[in-house]
């Protein structure tokens, strides 16, 4: 049946330098399309056992004449293996986008195709449906917007019993959605929101992925804020969300991954936060991250440096951002901070880079601004050198949240000067006089660190 | 740096946090020319600040990373026989007789042996179709229920129930679950449409695997026009 093996590696038939060069430009080309807010991507499920079996046939180009000869065996077939083999057949020529666009400008075809995954034939139905997928998977926009008679079927499919075939119809479902506003326009009144929601409750964990795929494509469409998120919010999706990403022995990453996004496009719209927040969002994402943490930390060497994030440098900048929120105005996240022995590991983190430094730093700042009972708590420690190390950075923000952070000890913490002074602190200082927005806070912390 | 023991402990609910360590603020803290004050910061979604993860989350859709958890094998056995009585397809495979199942059996009307996609429609069906007594109230009251999951919307007639289909829902007006009881004369002239939909696999004979009508009245079905011989997808891209 539709067996996705994706675990599995293929064999390698090109270099791994090759490999990394076409990884390279296609994040070069991710960037760019998010940039011109072109970003569109989509999840083709194919059944590799049975690709494999069919390796060295090339999926052909068919012409107007031979999909019509297919369709027809298809529908009015004697036997029922010719029809599902006319069906299989197809499906692999619409892997072709010559073929997609020579199908969808045949006069009744998606009407034949329509008709068939509707047909009583499970087979048929379900080879129908895996056509439609070659279809919606297209960068061609006709040919996705040809699919556009067969949603309210999709929809109506989602409240059966058949996991692989609500699977296939979600993953379609998720190509459709992300391609245009106008599949959009119509999927709404058709009832998705509600469909998903219904779907939610499956026990199959391979449907669960395919529905957070569908519905992460579904938030993340520019006019998801105003349009969609609203009546996600207001349907049980959220909760069964939350629940789904409860850490424990029940939680399979590849549908939390899908789930994650869900909530990330959901929040970062800012659209009714205070709703997941009763709902326990917080809760449930700290103990999550938590639970990740451990997990990474198990699988790694006792040498690891970071309690977090340290193999996965593109989430520190996410990590440290969440601390600021957290510590900005909360002094008892920051006694927490201190009292939970979390400042040397975030010390550790000031190498990574300057994004990086410059949200520690923040951090840092957030908890030292409150006062002398807190920069106590900072004093002494690794936490001078640190900043010593960092004032011979070159990037001006870093070396400025330096300066910051350095004027709210001198001011709380009573003997700072003198230390900073001892260690060489002002040759560190000197390099920054010029610099424009740095020497005015330069001046003042030389004067302070010589005259008190 | 191992983590913290603590911290776990902590953040999963444990007692014992301390009190906040009182706070104590000099003006001279923020006078120019430092300027820093803490501030909650909040990113729009297309903030580049979003670009690593975004950039990381489509390479792992489009299967460049190694994915989480992969599928289990399904694994071919002997060939059998579905079990319900009067099928007599053969399977060698778990998932394939799954599907078989679900599509055919499982959603079975007891009266008249019609199968449905959904325990919904089936409801639907066995209500508008088998119970009396709905017919009784239908005479006085709003009872035909609109079909799409979520919508409370209810209905004089099917035919209206049908407009709002395709009015407020933007279904097709011939979807195949809402198709009108079959009369029980000669096929309507005219009919073309359903005489399509109906050839598909549907050999006329009442069985289990028959055609999914819903609805019970018998509904005149809309003529074809001749020149309306397009192609399914236009029709109804010119809706939208």
């Amino acid at each position: 049946m539709w067996s996705r093996q994706r675990g599995r590696l293929k064999p390698l038939c090109c270099g791994v330098e090759e490999l990394r060069c076409r990884r390279r430009e296609r994040e070069a080309a991710l960037r760019k399309a998010r940039r011109e807010q072109q970003l569109v991507s989509k999840r083709l499920l194919r059944d590799e056992a049975l690709e494999e079996a069919e390796e060295g046939c090339v999926a052909m180009i068919f012409g107007e004449a031979e999909i019509q000869q297919f369709l027809q065996l298809a529908q009015r077939g004697t036997e029922e293996k010719e029809r599902e083999g006319a069906l299989v057949s197809l499906r692999r020529g619409l892997q072709r986008p010559e073929t997609q666009q020579t199908f969808i400008r045949l006069e009744g075809s998606i009407r034949t195709l329509v008709g068939l995954l509707t047909s009583n034939q499970a087979l048929l139905q379900l080879e129908a449906a895996r056509c439609l997928h070659e279809l919606s998977h297209s960068e061609q926009s006709a040919v996705v917007e040809a699919c556009l008679p067969a949603t309210s079927y999709l929809l109506t499919y989602l409240s059966g019993h058949s996991s692989d075939f609500i699977e296939l119809c979600l993953y379609t479902l998720g190509n459709l959605i992300v391609e245009s506003e106008a599949v959009r326009r119509q999927l709404l009144p058709q009832g998705i929101v509600p469909a998903l929601a219904a779907c939610i409750q499956s026990p199959h964990l391979t449907v669960l992925e395919a529905l957070g795929y569908a519905l992460s494509q579904l938030l993340q469409a520019k006019e998801a804020p105003e349009k969609i998120i609203p009546s996600v919010l207001g349907s049980t999706l959220p909760q069964h969300m939350l629940q789904l990403l409860q850490p424990g022995p029940k939680l399979n990453l590849g549908v939390a991954v899908e789930f994650a996004w869900c909530l990330h496009y959901i929040i970062c719209s800012q659209v009714n936060n205070a709703l997941l927040i009763t709902q326990g969002a917080l809760s449930t994402l700290g103990l999550l991250l938590l639970d990740l943490a451990g997990a990474v930390q198990r699988t790694e060497d006792a040498g690891l440096e970071l309690f977090l994030l340290q193999k996965q440098p593109s989430l520190l900048p996410e990590g440290l951002w969440l601390l600021n929120n957290l510590t900005a105005n909360s002094p008892s996240f920051c006694t927490s901070l201190l009292s939970l022995d979390l400042i040397e590991p975030l010390l550790h983190l000031l190498s990574v880079s300057n994004v990086v430094s410059v949200l520690v730093l923040t951090v840092l700042c957030n908890v030292a601004e409150k006062g002398p009972a807190y920069c106590q708590r900072l004093w002494p420690g690794p936490l001078l050198s640190s900043l010593l190390d960092t004032l011979a950075f070159s990037d001006t923000e870093v070396v400025g949240q330096s300066l910051e952070l350095l004027q709210l000890l001198f001011l709380y913490q009573p003997g700072a000067a003198q230390a900073f002074l001892q260690q060489s602190g002002l040759q560190a200082l000197q390099r920054h006089e010029e610099v424009a927005q740095l020497q005015d806070r330069v001046h003042a912390l030389q004067q302070t660190a010589l005259h008190g | 740096m191992q983590l913290p023991p603590a911290l776990h402990a902590r953040l999963a609910g444990a007692p014992g946090s301390a009190e906040p360590l009182p706070v104590e603020r000099d003006p001279a803290a923020r006078t120019a020319p430092f300027r820093f004050a803490p501030r909650p910061v909040r990113f729009p979604r297309e903030h580049d600040f979003f670009e690593e993860g975004d950039v990381q989350r489509h390479l792992y859709l489009q299967d460049v990373l190694m994915q989480v958890g992969g599928a289990p094998e399904r694994p071919r056995v002997p060939e059998f026989t579905c079990q319900v009585a009067g099928c007599c397809q053969v399977f060698d495979a778990l998932e394939d007789y799954e599907h078989h199942y679900h599509t055919l059996h499982r959603n079975v009307c007891s009266f008249c042996k019609r199968a449905f996609p959904s325990g919904h429609l089936l409801d639907t069906h066995i209500l508008e179709w088998h119970d009396s007594l709905f017919q009784i109230l239908a005479e006085r009251q709003d009872m035909y229920q609109c079909l799409v999951e979520g919508c409370t919307e209810k209905f004089r007639t099917s035919r209206d129930r049908k407009e709002h289909l395709v009015m407020r829902h933007l279904y097709p007006a011939d979807f195949r679950f809402d198709k009108p009881r079959k009369s029980r004369g000669p096929v309507m002239p005219g009919a073309a449409e359903q005489v399509l939909a109906e050839a598909l696999g549907d050999d006329g004979v009442p069985s289990e695997g028959d055609a999914m009508e819903v609805c019970s009245e018998h509904v005149e079905p809309p003529p074809v026009p001749a020149g309306e011989r397009r192609a399914y997808s236009h029709r109804c891209l010119a809706r939208i």
